[in-house]
């Protein structure tokens, strides 16, 4: 990997480094300590007064029935927008790789929701669904449904769910197409004068061959549920109606920002860190397994 | 190509028409719903056809930004801040990057792979898991309610650096060497030779962080606490606050309009570079 031919320099190199470094450790490595640190005291209501507790926050944290509540609403939200927003984007991109008139305008009318802010996103899906002025939840109501996300917590998190997805579609849609493109077409032909049928093509070769995007989509959709949806909860919900819609990155933020609670949030940033930290090892893993078959 | 599928040609068509339908069905209705009054739309009885305001309600959102029961910046002011912030953050993001890269691949120094190992690990501390201390930094630092609070704490990038990293590894020995042997100095071959040869590579990662840096939300929301400083993304959902009826949602859907526009149209007529760099970003 080291190149043979460089450049001399002994003071130019730490230079061009430098704006890069000097910010990492000011706003990265200096919080994420601090995060780190604040997270083994106790503050007192005034937050005149500190004590050392060891793993008391955590203890506090991983015992408290709103945090594993959350914890496990953090489940449930970021398994349905992977499992939704990646299975209709397989389905559009096998039907986009199909040899079809016009697939090119296909394509750029799928991608561009990828460019809407997530919490855009929840503005414009509040417009459609709110119970007395969006025109289907109306219609929900007309229907004999009783829609109202504001009071009823499964449909508040479904709202959530759908506002969440239906941005993250074009990202996924764009992934598996690169993905189907790249698979040998002869391969699928084989295949076809063998006598497998489309059904028995797409799961028997295509959908393993495609395994290897489908696991990095995977990674990155939990990453967008875990993190960036943050807007869309912010915007649409703001975590209730009660806690109904208050996923983990939510909690942080209220236990922290809006309750002041500088110990217990550190500790949830902590174990937020480790979510992260595992799950950019399991991508770092598969890299490495793709460098090496292929 | 495979069979003939005359019988099953339309399923393709179908199905992504209906997906075009279902991405563009929100934004249809906030383009109509731009262009009523607020009371058509507080009554529940929005028609699924435009209406003749379109004209009173952009100019409205535009200049004043606040209406009867709304109060914000004006859209104009927050484009503003959203424009210098996503730009910022983009070139930002992009110099920091393409100058670690290149110290990283085209010197040997002391310390060379613990500074590159320090650059990556931030990929694992997204603002999300240091809320509250990197807060405290900004506003030490007296950048609350600035652009250098909003900007310079987002701009390091693991991800963009590893990209030129790898980009520059593909550049052959023989050119370094000739560019050595012709007299061109570090500073020289990095200006006349790489960042020529990176064009496609700046292009395509300009787009996909000047996304990122428009539609940041947790961020500006902590760092900002004066109205004139809100970007639209985050203006927009405190006009929204806890999402009446009653309120003027002609202009909120006319502020959701002007608050897509510009990323979209950026990804629209960038696609090229858009596709690229979204799918050599994330290797």
């Amino acid at each position: 990997m080291p190149r043979r031919v460089i450049f001399d320099g002994k003071l130019l190199p730490y230079l061009l480094l430098a704006p890069q470094v000097a910010i990492t450790l000011v706003f990265f490595f200096w919080p994420a300590g601090q995060a780190v640190y604040y997270s083994f005291f106790l503050q007192d209501a005034f937050g005149l007064r500190q004590t050392f507790v060891w793993f008391e926050n955590y203890k506090i944290v991983l015992t408290d029935p709103l945090y594993l509540a959350s914890a496990w609403r953090t489940v449930i939200f970021s398994t349905a927008v992977t499992g939704l927003s990646m299975a209709s984007a397989l389905l559009l991109a096998v039907m986009a790789d199909r040899q079809i008139r016009g697939a090119a305008v296909y394509k750029t009318l799928l991608m561009w929701p990828y460019a809407v802010a997530p919490a855009v996103a929840a503005v414009l899906w509040l417009f459609v669904l709110h119970p007395t002025i969006g025109i289907l939840g109306r219609s929900l109501r007309d229907l004999g449904f009783a829609w109202d996300y504001k009071l009823n917590g499964a449909q508040a998190m479904s709202l959530v769910i759908v506002a969440a997805s239906w941005k993250q579609v074009s990202y996924n849609f764009l992934f598996f197409l690169a993905g189907l493109q790249a698979i040998q077409k002869p391969v699928i032909e084989a295949a076809a004068i063998d006598g497998a049928g489309p059904m028995r093509r797409f799961w028997s070769i295509i959908f393993p061959l495609l395994s290897p995007t489908t696991f990095f989509l995977l990674v990155v959709n939990l990453v967008y549920a875990f993190f960036d949806t943050f807007g869309t909860i912010h915007a649409l919900t703001a975590g209730g109606p009660g806690k109904s819609t208050e996923t983990l990155i939510y909690k942080v933020y209220v236990d922290g920002v809006v309750n002041l609670d500088l110990g217990g949030s550190s500790a949830q940033s902590v174990i937020l860190l480790v979510v992260v930290m595992t799950l950019t090892a399991v991508q770092f893993r598969y890299i490495e397994r793709r460098v090496h078959y292929g | 190509m495979i069979e003939s599928r005359s019988r099953t040609a339309w399923l393709p068509h179908l199905v992504l028409a209906l997906g075009v339908a279902v991405f563009v069905f929100p934004i249809y209705m906030a383009l109509i719903g731009s262009t009523h009054d607020a009371g058509i739309i507080g009554r529940g009885s929005l028609p699924l056809t435009p209406g003749g305001l379109a004209t009173e309600n952009y100019a409205q959102a535009w200049s004043q930004g606040s209406g009867i029961r709304v109060k914000a910046p004006p859209v104009s002011r927050m484009l503003l801040n959203s424009l210098v912030m996503a730009v910022i953050v983009a070139v930002g993001k992009i110099v920091v990057s393409v100058l670690s890269a290149y110290a990283v691949v085209f010197f040997h120094f002391p310390g060379r792979m613990f500074f590159f190992w320090m650059i990556f690990v931030t990929l694992m501390l997204p603002v999300e898991v240091r809320i509250i201390p990197t807060f405290k930094v900004v506003s030490d630092l007296g950048l609350i309610n600035t652009y250098g609070g909003l900007t310079v704490p987002l701009i390091a990038s693991a991800t963009a650096t590893l990209l030129f990293r790898q980009f520059f590894m593909t550049i052959p020995d023989n050119l370094v060497e000739a560019a050595k042997i012709d007299g061109a100095g570090p500073l020289r071959f990095f200006k006349d030779i790489l960042l020529p040869l990176s064009r496609t590579n700046l292009a395509a990662l300009f787009v996909i962080l000047f996304i990122y840096g428009w539609n940041q939300y947790l961020w500006p929301l902590l760092i900002t606490t004066s109205r004139s400083m809100d970007t639209i993304v985050i203006g927009i959902t405190k006009m929204i606050g806890t999402g009446d009826a009653q309120t003027d949602w002609n202009l909120i859907m006319a502020t959701a309009v002007l608050a897509m526009l510009p990323p979209v149209a950026v990804v629209v007529l960038m696609q090229r570079w858009f596709v690229k760099g979204l799918v050599e970003s994330e290797k």
